[in-house]
């Protein structure tokens, strides 16, 4: 015990001392951030270009008052000469594109004859806009065509919000459900992200020791199942440990980020261009809403979310670590893992794709009950889908088989490891592998 | 004189191949032990037995009369073939840390790290990185990681191996003085001077058995054929050869003399007394030189694995 505590002290603080380590820990924060704002300064940018659009309105429904000017876009009325001229002008001067808009008896057909040219394809975004002040047009048109009053027409809308409740009675919130895929996606995403660093920093680790020939000198004093078993919670505090400086270094740069950008932000709401009264009946049904979910956040079983969390990170991760020191015993360099890789990513790789394509779509369907019922995916699938609230004998039949495949693949990871690391100058195939099962 | 190490019947198979078959071996405590063989006897499988790196599928090792365990390994000091150290690591922590692996208190490495550190006047490398290192540097420190915990048993395999003579000899002498001080050696080489210099008792293991044990002196006499090496001043040195191989089994000797004497190598069968020999070649001219032919470790080295080859 005494020995487990000193290898998994030096493994920590190897790990820790790591020029790359420190670099790592405080140079991906910034880096993400400098993502995030560049990706979000480009969007900006591109949506702030103000595009210039000609026009031809030939049916002469239109005025220049649907056309008109706003940030994005600028027109220009082009009505007065013929369309081949229209799209050399246009063509010339630089603009963006030209619209056409033909003249025809009926709305409908002309509704099917609208045209715009443009020298590269239009981005679409500015062609659904150009699209719907046409409709909105037309369609007060054809409404009008065909009698129906208008006033009437507004007055008879109606905006339906149902309330979810539950069969006890208790009212539910829909942005609950966004909270909790939110956190099912995210501790999915943590568990991968964890597994695969520092699974490999385990694998590494292990090479390392291997190559360097001073294993030998170490299970001389210290049976191999130790020395792997403290590697694995030596990098895993190495790891914690880079993990909580990331979320504190990164939510104190978010806060500096939102109060420096905050502002422009919330300018850039306020001139969105959304019906003043949809904006009340927006804000209203938020504030209930925000109530609800305050008090719905409050029901959750918060404690139980908390403790599956830590159950199946940790298992997730002991669970393939154990596997990436056996892998890392196996071989004699980096570039001989490969092969054992595959095996080892796969499963991972597929429970973060069903826990995104099933478990939100429908959290206690068969696909997502049953792979949150195999070990090697259920600590990914079934924290997703921990929050949607799972039937205790499930939790317990997911843990159980986690526990029992644990023990069973340590005690196979300890087997290939304790041969394997004193093997050299052979890249094994799995049939040697299994050999060493019965050494 | 009782024994510190002794293996009992140790088979060990890796799936078809058999390592080790029914080995036994005695270490008396004090003396050191050279443990020789063929690469790939299994020597090493039998050394990393005794540190329980590997299990015996059967057989039992005995440290100072019981069962070895698991603790014991704060007993046995092991200076493995493949060694090397934690490149990034400090060369003072990284003793600190191996010799708290054998089960020694902080305060106490400090104190037998600094005595080492001092008696090889390396103090200055406390604080430096192994990769710092020399090859040979680096077996230094490895050397006293190996001692530093005062082990009753101390094995080595290949100890010499990436010395420099100078070196080599330091760490010889090293050894030496454990033994006085009451340490235990094994040790494994193919070094056979070094074998003939160091070891009272030897075991050889060829193909998976024992084929030899004891004392090296005792197995000397028995490898010894009553073959004696002589040079004999003669007037005429073919004729006298043919005199001698007349009356003795007579086998040509390669001993570099300083004058034209005859030299030979002549056999005496069991039961004659050297001195009849000695008395017949005083008949036949001067004698410089008369000794009886000891096998020396390499030759009985060669002979028992070729012997057991045609076996």
């Amino acid at each position: 015990m005494n020995k487990l505590l000193l290898i998994i002290k030096r493994e920590f603080i190897a790990k820790v001392r790591n020029k790359t380590f420190v670099i790592m820990t405080f140079l991906s924060p910034l880096l993400m951030i400098g993502m995030i704002a560049l990706v979000a300064f480009l969007t900006k940018n591109s949506l702030e270009q103000k595009r210039t659009v000609t026009y031809i309105d030939a049916s002469h429904l239109f005025s220049s008052d649907n056309f008109k000017e706003d940030k994005t876009i600028k027109f220009i009325n082009l009505s007065d000469v013929d369309l081949e001229t229209a799209k050399i002008i246009t063509q010339e001067s630089n603009h963006y594109g030209l619209l056409y808009i033909p003249k025809k008896s009926e709305v409908d057909e002309l509704s099917k004859n609208i045209q715009f040219f443009s020298e590269n394809s239009p981005n679409m975004i500015l062609i659904a806009d150009l699209e719907s002040v046409i409709s909105a047009k037309l369609q007060t048109i054809k409404r009008k065509n065909l009698g129906i009053d208008i006033e009437k027409l507004k007055a008879s809308k109606i905006n339906v919000d149902m309330q979810l409740s539950n069969f006890s009675g208790e009212r539910t919130s829909k942005l609950i459900n966004g909270l909790k895929m939110g956190f099912g996606i995210g501790a999915g995403y943590l568990l991968m992200m964890f597994v695969i660093i520092y699974g490999n920093m385990v694998m590494r680790s292990v090479i390392e020791e291997k190559t360097s020939r001073i294993i030998e000198i170490i299970i001389s004093s210290v049976k191999p199942f130790y020395l792997m078993l403290g590697k694995v919670i030596g990098t895993a505090s190495a790891g914690l440990l880079q993990f909580f400086i990331w979320s504190v270094v990164l939510s104190i740069l978010m806060l500096i980020a939102s109060v420096v950008f905050g502002v422009e932000m919330s300018s850039n709401i306020s001139t969105m261009q959304v019906p003043s009264e949809q904006m009340e009946m927006m804000k209203s049904t938020m504030e209930g809403e925000i109530q609800l979910l305050i008090s719905e956040v409050l029901k959750l079983p918060l404690f139980t979310m908390f403790f599956m969390f830590l159950f199946y990170f940790l298992g997730g991760y002991l669970l393939y670590s154990s596997i990436f020191a056996a892998i890392g015993a196996a071989v004699d360099n980096e570039t001989d893992t490969q092969q054992f890789m595959l095996p080892v990513i796969l499963p991972l790789m597929l429970g973060v794709y069903v826990g995104f394509s099933s478990v939100i779509g429908d959290p206690h369907g068969t696909v997502a009950t049953v792979f949150s019922m195999i070990p090697f995916t259920s600590p990914i699938v079934m924290l997703m889908r921990i929050p949607f609230g799972v039937p205790w004998w499930q939790i317990a039949i997911s843990m159980l088989l986690l526990i029992v495949t644990f023990v069973g693949v340590i005690w196979f990871a300890a087997k290939i490891y304790r041969v394997g690391i004193l093997m050299y100058g052979k890249k094994p195939s799995y049939k040697e592998l299994y050999k060493w099962l019965k050494y | 004189m009782s024994n510190l190490l002794v293996a009992e019947n140790i088979f060990k198979n890796y799936g078809d191949f058999t390592a080790l078959n029914n080995v036994s071996i005695s270490v008396p405590k004090g003396s050191i032990f050279g443990l020789l063989g063929p690469n790939g006897a299994g020597k090493t499988t039998l050394i990393r037995i005794i540190n329980q790196i590997a299990l015996p599928d059967n057989g039992t090792i005995y440290l100072d009369g019981k069962p070895l365990e698991l603790d014991d390994v704060r007993y046995i000091g092991y200076l493995p073939e493949e060694r090397g150290l934690y490149k990034s690591m400090k060369v003072g922590e990284q003793a600190l840390y191996l010799a708290q692996l054998k089960g020694m208190s902080k305060q106490d490495a400090k104190i037998q790290l600094k005595y080492w550190f001092d008696k090889f006047d390396i103090g200055d490398w406390w604080n430096k990185k192994v990769q710092e290192l020399s090859k040979g540097m680096a077996q230094k420190v490895q050397f006293i990681i190996t001692v530093m915990h005062k082990p009753k048993l101390l094995i080595f395999d290949e100890p010499f191996s990436g010395f420099d003579p100078i070196n080599a000899n330091l760490i010889k002498d090293e050894i030496l003085q454990l033994r006085d001080e009451g340490s235990t050696v094994v040790f494994s080489t193919h070094r056979m001077e070094s074998v003939e210099e160091l070891c009272e008792h030897i075991a050889l293991i060829d193909k998976s058995n024992k084929i030899l044990d004891g004392k090296l002196s005792d197995i000397k006499r028995e490898f010894k054929s009553n073959t004696y090496e002589i040079a004999i001043h003669t007037s005429d040195n073919n004729s006298v050869e043919k005199e001698i191989a007349k009356k003795f089994v007579v086998l040509p000797s390669n001993m570099k003399v300083l004058d034209n004497e005859l030299v030979l190598k002549v056999k005496i069968k069991n039961g004659e007394a050297s001195n009849d020999l000695l008395h017949y070649l005083s008949s036949k001219g001067t004698i410089s030189h008369f000794a009886e032919v000891i096998p020396n470790a390499n030759e009985i080295f060669i002979q028992a694995v070729n012997k057991n080859a045609k076996k």
